[in-house]
């Protein structure tokens, strides 16, 4: 008995969420595949001997060789070393479109969920407007009124993202307000804030944890599909959807321009959403045991 | 024990293991019961101690897996239960044994009507025509006190007593032999309790059905029951006659129980509950279960399970140290 | 009941119309002068100011605004485009068949082939059909649509040369899209179907079902399926609203002359009039496919439905 309790009061609180999380082996998978493509993003490009925007007509379509691993797209540039810097916009939006829908989204949610009255019908009437249009056609428009580039393709794909979060934290906040717990710290006088912030958030927020860490993984897809219409991040910059567009009309002829970067996002997507399982099964204190 | 003729329903040395990830569960370890015709029987015990997996044994209607009957006889009307294919039990669940379970408030299928789930059962093992069925679904809810007019409601429109009115409609609708009762009125209010309680007693003395109560409120017992068998960590530790168990207590987890009641002619400041917490059923205790929480366990208790000895005709009990509380 | 569909229907109209206020909005905020777009930078100042007086472009937003609202919404015409000249109407409803053949089509292998795959993990919990199920599920929801297009276009259609490559001159043209369009929806359905199951499986009248001696197999049928259909039903409005974001691009990778790679013809041209028609064909379609799963879900749940129905006795204690 005491030994146990002494045990549990040195745990780290992070490091026992890490190890709840990694508990399984999917999660285990995708943890050490995020973590692996964000290393090969970050710091492959100090590796690389190539310019990323570096032509070499020697080289046009050239398939994989030891020189070029992963070939040449249409202009003789190496893929690899494309892919790499690539992969720094298409996380680098993914991240900051879901994380920024998701401060957001808790942001107005709070307000809307925890005024409530006049504040809260015009918050969710607004919202409601904003989804009349399905995801992605907001998205495309958006993208079309702010132009092509990385922080206009962020905004857009933001602000798809807040209305579900908008509406998520309102809900979570209406059905925990009404719970005994609150209604319990009402009584030992905890003051509105206390109530807000040590009450109210931590248990509102864990399922926008999750959807969050989920939807970088479809933000990241969106992002690729606007490149791939000619929106969001154009060439020359390599995004991984722009590569996937511009090997498009080689299909025939040079299928590795479409596989190598159609590969890299689905493995990507694929390593998010495994961690994302990962994450709702780390919080979820039904199965803590 | 010998096999005796008259006994109506009869288990013997039941185990019953459910598994965990790792972990083997040790929900019933060698419980013995007999239960004669027209009979109640009572079985006490606290939350996880294995009264609802006993009853579940009996139907058969285990979760398996996680759930694994590891041995043990159950013999209903002469007929070993657990040596029967499923589809002879099929035709022994709802028409021999039937179960009340204890929370209405999920046992019913939201998605039909009331009438038609009773209906169900009574299609399956007589030959009625649809129309007789439905006839007799509305004489079953008469009879548990709910108007024939509302067979067609779906469950949402019923309150919690209500919907356990219409349970044990379903249960009692084939004129079961058996009836277990898995805590029946544990999820209603206390002024509805009663009431269902009293209603199914009389159902039961009615239809001349033999019935197994689980339950852990001693004074539903005390109203009801012919025998009672008190279960600790998946054991039978105490076991006899109604007076046995209430006049002359004798197991030390009994008596705690007893004592952990208040008296309302004493006046009292405290009440006295049983110290410690159950056992943990994936690493049961050597010895006996109950010794760590036992204020008379000596060193032989902890080292070995107390068999169990008859300390007068039907009053069995298994503690190396019976007591006498009365 | 009657009353909550009419009520329903209403609520549909408001939404179209906040919808076509959204898309007014943003084409009106979009950079750059259509008139001066479709003259070429060579057009004099004076011709410009005349285009854009025959496009109605010079007038404020909100009479801007007005008029559009007014013949969108009341006269069921969104005028001609700025660059065919034809009537963008007529053009949508020519392209709406084959954007519909895709819609539906993916519709349904997404609720048939997900729900199935969807219950079939969740009666095999833990056992390998269910990993199977839910490996599949994964490579599904991960891989890009467009992605999935290529590769098939690659596969089907120039290494084996069993369907073409592009375009619906034939029927066959149709299957590759369809698949490509269908494979997230059936990861979605999937994983939404067995955690219905799962949650079914264990439900308490379940167990009831059995004490009464019915047989396994019509417990799953009578019991299981039905009460797990409900939020699978929900499911399926998820399912679509991820048909509909993905049109555009497969048409665009199949080069199908559908709603979709118009409204990226009007993105890319500038043609606003083929914009607001297309995006509130799109609307219209998810908010009408959304308003059957949930009358679906009313009709069958007597819950819900109760909730509707007028004059129904109340709970009695």
């Amino acid at each position: 008995m005491m030994a146990q309790t002494k045990k549990r009061k040195k745990t780290n609180p992070f490091l026992d969420f890490l190890k709840r999380m990694t508990k399984a082996f999917s999660a285990k998978l995708g943890v050490g595949l995020f973590v692996l493509i964000v290393l090969f993003c970050v710091l492959g490009p100090l590796f690389s001997k190539y310019d990323v925007n570096g032509i070499d007509l020697m080289n046009m379509y050239a398939g994989p060789s030891k020189e070029h691993l992963l070939g040449c797209d249409s202009m003789g540039r190496d893929m690899l070393t494309r892919l790499m810097y690539g992969g720094r916009y298409s996380l680098l939006i993914g991240i900051c479109a879901s994380l920024f829908g998701a401060l957001l989204g808790i942001v107005f949610g709070s307000i809307a969920g925890y005024a409530g009255g006049k504040v809260e019908t015009f918050i969710m009437r607004v919202m409601d407007i904003w989804t009349a249009l399905p995801g992605m056609m907001l998205c495309i428009l958006v993208s079309n009124v702010l132009g092509t580039g990385f922080f206009p393709t962020v905004i857009a794909l933001t602000i798809g993202s807040i209305p579900g979060t908008v509406r998520m934290i309102r809900g979570q906040i209406l059905t925990e307000r009404s719970k005994e717990y609150i209604e319990a710290a009402r009584t030992i006088n905890c003051s509105d804030f206390s109530i807000m912030f040590r009450h109210l958030l931590p248990n509102v927020v864990q399922p926008v944890i999750v959807t969050t860490t989920m939807g970088i993984g479809s933000t990241m897809m969106m992002a690729a599909s606007l490149s791939f219409i000619g929106l969001g991040i154009q060439p020359p910059n390599p995004e991984w959807g722009a590569m996937l567009s511009d090997g498009r009309a080689y299909i025939r002829s040079y299928p590795h321009m479409i596989m190598v970067p159609g590969i890299a996002i689905a493995l990507t997507v694929f390593a998010i959403n495994l961690l994302g399982d990962g994450v709702r099964d780390a919080l979820d204190p039904k199965l803590r045991s | 024990m010998a096999n005796k003729e008259n006994e109506f329903l009869s288990v013997r040395n039941l185990e019953v293991i459910y598994r965990s990830g790792g972990d083997i569960v040790h929900a019933v370890n060698g419980v013995s019961l007999e239960l004669e015709k027209g009979k109640t029987l009572g079985l006490v015990g606290e939350t996880g101690a294995g009264k609802t997996t006993i009853a579940k044994s009996i139907m058969r209607i285990l979760p398996d897996p996680p759930a694994e009957i590891r041995g043990g006889e159950i013999f209903l009307d002469g007929e070993d239960l657990l040596k029967k294919d499923e589809e002879a039990m099929q035709k022994v669940r709802g028409k021999k044994a039937a179960m009340i379970f204890q929370d209405p408030m999920t046992a019913l299928n939201p998605l039909m009507t009331v009438g038609d789930q009773i209906l169900e059962v009574l299609l399956l093992h007589n030959n009625y025509s649809r129309e007789e069925g439905m006839k007799k679904a509305g004489e079953m809810l008469e009879e548990v006190g709910i108007p024939a007019e509302r067979y067609r409601e779906y469950p949402h429109q019923f309150s919690g007593g209500m919907k356990q009115r219409v349970v044990i409609a379903m249960a009692l609708a084939c004129d079961p032999e058996l009836l277990l009762a898995d805590e029946p009125t544990t999820a209603l209010d206390v002024t509805i309790q009663a009431q269902v309680l009293e209603m199914m007693k009389a159902l039961a003395d009615k239809f001349r059905t033999s019935m197994i109560l689980i339950t852990h409120d001693l004074g539903v017992i005390a109203n009801t029951c012919d025998t009672v068998a008190v279960i600790y960590a998946g054991r039978i530790v105490e076991y006899g006659k109604l007076e046995d168990i209430f006049d002359h207590t004798s197991h030390p987890y009994t008596i705690g129980l007893f004592d952990s009641l208040p008296d309302i002619n004493v006046k009292t400041d405290r009440l006295k509950p049983i110290a410690g917490m159950p056992p943990d059923p994936t690493n049961l205790p050597e010895g006996c279960a109950f010794s760590p929480r036992c204020p008379y366990a000596t060193e032989e208790c902890r080292k070995k399970v107390p068999e169990s000895k008859e300390l007068t005709p039907g009053h069995i009990c298994a503690c190396f140290h019976p007591q006498s509380r009365s | 009941m009657s009353r909550y569909v009419i009520k329903r229907i209403l609520m549909m109209i408001v939404i179209l119309w906040c919808a076509g206020f959204v898309v007014f909005t943003l084409t009106y905020l979009t950079p750059g002068d259509p008139a001066m777009l479709q003259l070429g930078q060579e057009a004099t100042a004076e011709v410009i100011a005349q285009r854009r007086a025959y496009l109605g472009i010079d007038q404020p937003y909100l009479v801007q605004l007005g008029r559009f609202m007014v013949n969108t919404f009341l006269r069921f015409d969104f005028g001609k485009s700025w660059v065919t000249n034809t009537n963008t109407m007529a053009e949508l409803l020519l392209r709406l068949p084959r954007t519909l053949i895709i819609g539906l089509g993916s519709m349904i292998i997404n609720v048939f082939i997900g729900t199935i795959l969807g219950i079939i993990a969740g009666t095999h919990e833990g056992k390998w059909q269910d990993s199977l199920v839910m490996i599949i599920a994964m490579v599904f929801v991960s891989a890009p649509d467009f992605f999935v297009a290529l590769l098939l276009i690659l596969l089907f259609a120039l290494k084996l040369g069993w369907l073409p490559p592009y375009g619906i001159e034939t029927m066959a043209g149709y299957v590759l899209p369809i698949i490509s369009a269908s494979l997230g929806g059936v990861a979605i359905n999937a994983r939404q179907a067995r955690s219905a199951m799962l949650e079914v499986i264990r439900a308490d009248f379940v167990t009831t079902a059995r004490a009464k001696g019915q047989n396994e197999k019509i417990v799953v049928r009578k019991h299981m399926l039905p009460n797990a259909m409900m939020p699978i039903i929900t499911g399926v409005g998820g399912g679509l609203s991820m048909v509909v974001a993905g049109t555009p691009i497969i048409e665009s990778v199949f080069s199908i002359p559908g709603v979709g790679n118009y409204l990226l013809s009007g993105v890319n041209q500038h043609d606003y009039p083929v914009i607001w028609a297309c995006v509130i064909f799109f609307a219209l379609f998810s908010s009408i496919a959304i308003l059957l799963t949930d009358l679906c879900y009313a009709f069958l749940d007597p819950r819900i439905k109760a909730q509707y129905s007028a004059g129904k006795r109340k709970k009695v204690k």
